[in-house]
């Protein structure tokens, strides 16, 4: 099982990744927490979720859109976007619309191709789980994530952006 | 220009550090080359054919001297004493060794310069009209808009792994001299009946192996809403653009698939969709960044300079040099003035250490620290008094910049091709020296008048071969150099895409086709007329004719 690393407020520590990653071709294990594929999901999920008391993920494909677990969010515990080659950005974009267009307040993990080089970009679309496939630790994950003192666009993370800090700076100049 | 502010600084200072950080790691071997190419690529930091070649941006083409010494020092100390104007108004350094890389990062941090997103799958540098803020014909500085898309855009959480790079260009006047319309974004300010600021945005143009003039896909975008609607173009592309094949992957393809108004509509509707309140910048801040371009304090002078016409009078070269380079300025009293790097014998684009020194000196000097680069690979003296301009010329001549040749035949775009570039198929800079030694009389020039020749070493098309009036686009034959000509586009305005003359012509050949195409445009040339407007009226056959005729 991949090392997980969860985000606790600004810092990124080691969790207990208790999800099997169920493939397609798996049976899924009598009990147990489960991140299944879209069309696993879209065919099983119902039942899985309203017969036990296990907590059920998904996992999404870059070119599966979001948009298609619309009514089901509240029900997810993990929403587990791929990155086949890092160089695939298109789950950014995925984590961006799970968090500012449906308010989706469960995790959103980064899983495949994740390199520490992609943190900063990663936590500020919102994802707050990693599996790191360069072995990088929470250390060193979060001093990628917060390397730069300053942002300039806005995203789905709370940190003000420069505009912020100028308007704060200017309204101080003022006083 | 745009001044930065602590945080703009902190910024560079902090993406330095990292840089200096992935280099010292990929030195110590921690770091593969395949895991540090797209590390060094996002700091434009290229493998070439024989060195490293570091990219800097210049943000919108805008340079003050400070700056332009600063690069004049990297060239000299770090590479071999000269630096390569791009068509994206960037400068390129082509022999750079890794281990000095941080410290010239660092060298530009203390003059607010970087090579953030001048490579790699991300939006890059916004590039802008060189005469933002001096010419007459404005609507509005580009300048301001263009640093709002600077700031935005760097290190953007969302689109910094597009499939494939994004480039945008914005003009606010009328004569569109940076080729917005085969950009990927393309920005045209206007004013609404209204009165009220837009833009008209074009979507999808583009050179390379397919090109294409951009359709509009938004007549009026009101100009506060800028962010949020090119985040939407972005969303769109970033989740639909193809990533199954690299020649496959730029917007223009989307776009093109799914028809003009189709894309416009998804945009539309992922636009509906964004929180405008919180993707755009407000007026603030909007405010803060316009009052942050320093302002240009010009003087109250009359419209006509006795000096300089006497001047030009006693100066055929002066006379010349006004007729070609100088353009006119919005202030009476003082004109735009550009500094041709296209000398007969140099490589387009190429300035050296000392030259970049003595622009930067005239900048200081005589032009309210100002300096531009343009994408046809030239410097811009923005503002400079009518008075001064005898001053100016001289110092540009005893330098050799002051060759006449804006716009004419020898004023040749030409990519670095198979002299440095690891894509190039063929060399572009010696058809360059070439064309430019057969067209070396300056009267025939002037005679002949506006002709863009643009020259790409291979069908990428950084040599913008497809938009000139008449393209060279080096191909390889069985291992032989040979050169395609086409005829009939332009990047301007009038946008168009050439078509190929005929079949691809061996080196020692070109040349002499374009004194032909010459000659044949010259008979049949009516009026006014510029090459490509004669062009337009015969069409192709008359100068094919030409051309294989003389081969046959």
């Amino acid at each position: 099982m991949p090392k997980l690393i969860k985000l606790v407020g600004e810092q990124a520590q080691w969790a207990e990744n208790t999800f099997v990653n169920v493939t397609d071709e798996d049976a899924i294990p009598e009990a147990g927490d489960v991140i299944l594929s879209l069309t696993r999901f879209q065919a099983e999920g119902d039942a899985l979720l309203s017969s036990n008391s296990r907590r059920v993920g998904v996992r999404i494909e870059p070119a599966e859109e979001v948009e298609a677990l619309a009514y089901d969010l509240p029900r997810l515990s993990v929403v587990a976007l791929a990155f086949p080659k890092y160089r695939d950005g298109r789950a950014y974009t995925s984590a961006h619309l799970l968090r500012e267009r449906f308010a989706y307040q469960g995790e959103v993990r980064a899983v495949g191709d994740v390199l520490q080089e992609q943190a900063g970009f990663m936590v500020r679309c919102g994802f707050d789980a990693f599996e790191p496939n360069d072995g990088a630790t929470p250390e060193a994950w979060t001093k990628a994530a917060n390397r730069f003192r300053h942002v300039y666009q806005r995203a789905v993370d709370a940190r003000p952006i420069a505009a912020d800090e100028r308007a704060v700076q200017a309204k101080e100049g003022a006083l | 220009m745009y001044q930065y502010d602590v945080i703009d600084r902190e910024f560079l200072t902090d993406r330095s550090n990292e840089f200096r950080h992935q280099v010292t790691r990929r030195l110590a071997g921690e770091l593969t080359e395949d895991q540090f190419k797209p590390l060094r690529l996002m700091n434009g930091l290229y493998l070439q054919l024989h060195a490293y070649m570091l990219r800097v941006a210049i943000p919108y083409g805008s340079l003050n001297s400070r700056q332009a010494r600063r690069l004049a020092w990297v060239a000299r100390t770090y590479d071999k004493g000269y630096g390569h104007m791009t068509t994206r108004q960037n400068i390129q350094f082509n022999w750079i060794k890794l281990k000095d890389a941080p410290d010239i990062l660092d060298a530009l941090a203390e003059v607010d310069l970087h090579a953030i997103q001048t490579s790699g799958n991300c939006i890059r540098n916004t590039t802008a009209d060189p005469y933002a803020g001096a010419t007459a014909e404005e609507i509005d500085d580009p300048r301001v808009w263009s640093e709002v898309i600077r700031q935005w855009s760097t290190l953007h959480p969302e689109f910094s792994y597009l499939p494939r790079k994004f480039k945008i260009a914005i003009t606010g006047a009328l004569t569109d001299r940076a080729a917005v319309k085969v950009h990927d974004i393309g920005l045209i300010l206007r004013r609404a009946r209204d009165g009220s600021l837009g833009f008209e945005v074009i979507v999808g143009g583009g050179q390379g192996r397919t090109p294409y003039v951009g359709p509009t896909i938004k007549h009026h975008l009101p100009a506060s809403s800028l962010l949020s609607y090119l985040e939407a173009v972005l969303r769109v592309y970033n989740r639909h653009g193809r990533r199954d094949n690299i020649y496959k992957a730029r917007i223009k393809i989307l776009v093109a698939a799914l028809g003009a108004e189709e894309f416009g509509r998804q945009v539309e509707e992922e636009w509906a969709k964004i929180d405008q309140g919180r993707a755009d910048l407000g007026d603030l801040e909007l405010a803060r960044i316009r009052g942050a371009f320093a302002q240009t304090p010009f003087e109250t002078l009359p419209a006509r300079s006795e000096v300089f016409e006497a001047a030009k009078a006693a100066s055929p070269a002066l006379a010349r040099f006004a007729r070609n380079n100088v353009k006119p300025h919005k202030k009476p009293g003082y004109a735009i003035v550009e500094v041709s790097l296209k000398a007969v014998g140099q490589t387009p684009g190429d300035a050296t250490a000392d030259q970049l020194d003595v622009v930067a000196d005239l900048a200081e000097r005589y032009g309210l620290d100002d300096l531009r680069v343009t994408h046809a690979q030239n410097l811009v003296l923005p503002h400079i008094k009518l008075d001064d301009l005898p001053a100016v010329h001289a110092i540009l001549e005893a330098n050799g910049l002051a060759t006449a040749n804006i716009d004419l035949i020898s004023d040749i775009i030409a990519c670095p091709g198979l002299d440095y570039c690891a894509l190039a198929n063929a060399r572009a800079i010696p058809i360059a020296q070439d064309i430019a030694k057969t067209f070396a009389d300056p009267d025939r020039a002037e005679t002949i008048g506006e002709l863009k020749i643009k020259i790409s070493g291979c069908i990428n098309a950084c040599g913008h071969h497809h938009v000139a009036h008449i393209g060279i686009l080096g191909v390889d034959k069985k291992g032989e150099e040979f050169y395609q000509l086409s005829l009939g586009g332009s990047g301007a305005e009038d946008a168009s895409i050439g078509k190929i003359l005929g079949p691809a012509l061996p080196a020692d050949k070109v040349a002499p086709a374009i004194d032909t195409l010459v000659d044949t445009y010259l008979s049949a040339r009516q009026g006014e007329e510029r090459f490509l407007d004669t062009y337009r009226r015969v069409g192709l056959e008359p100068f094919k004719e030409a051309v294989y005729a003389q081969a046959d």
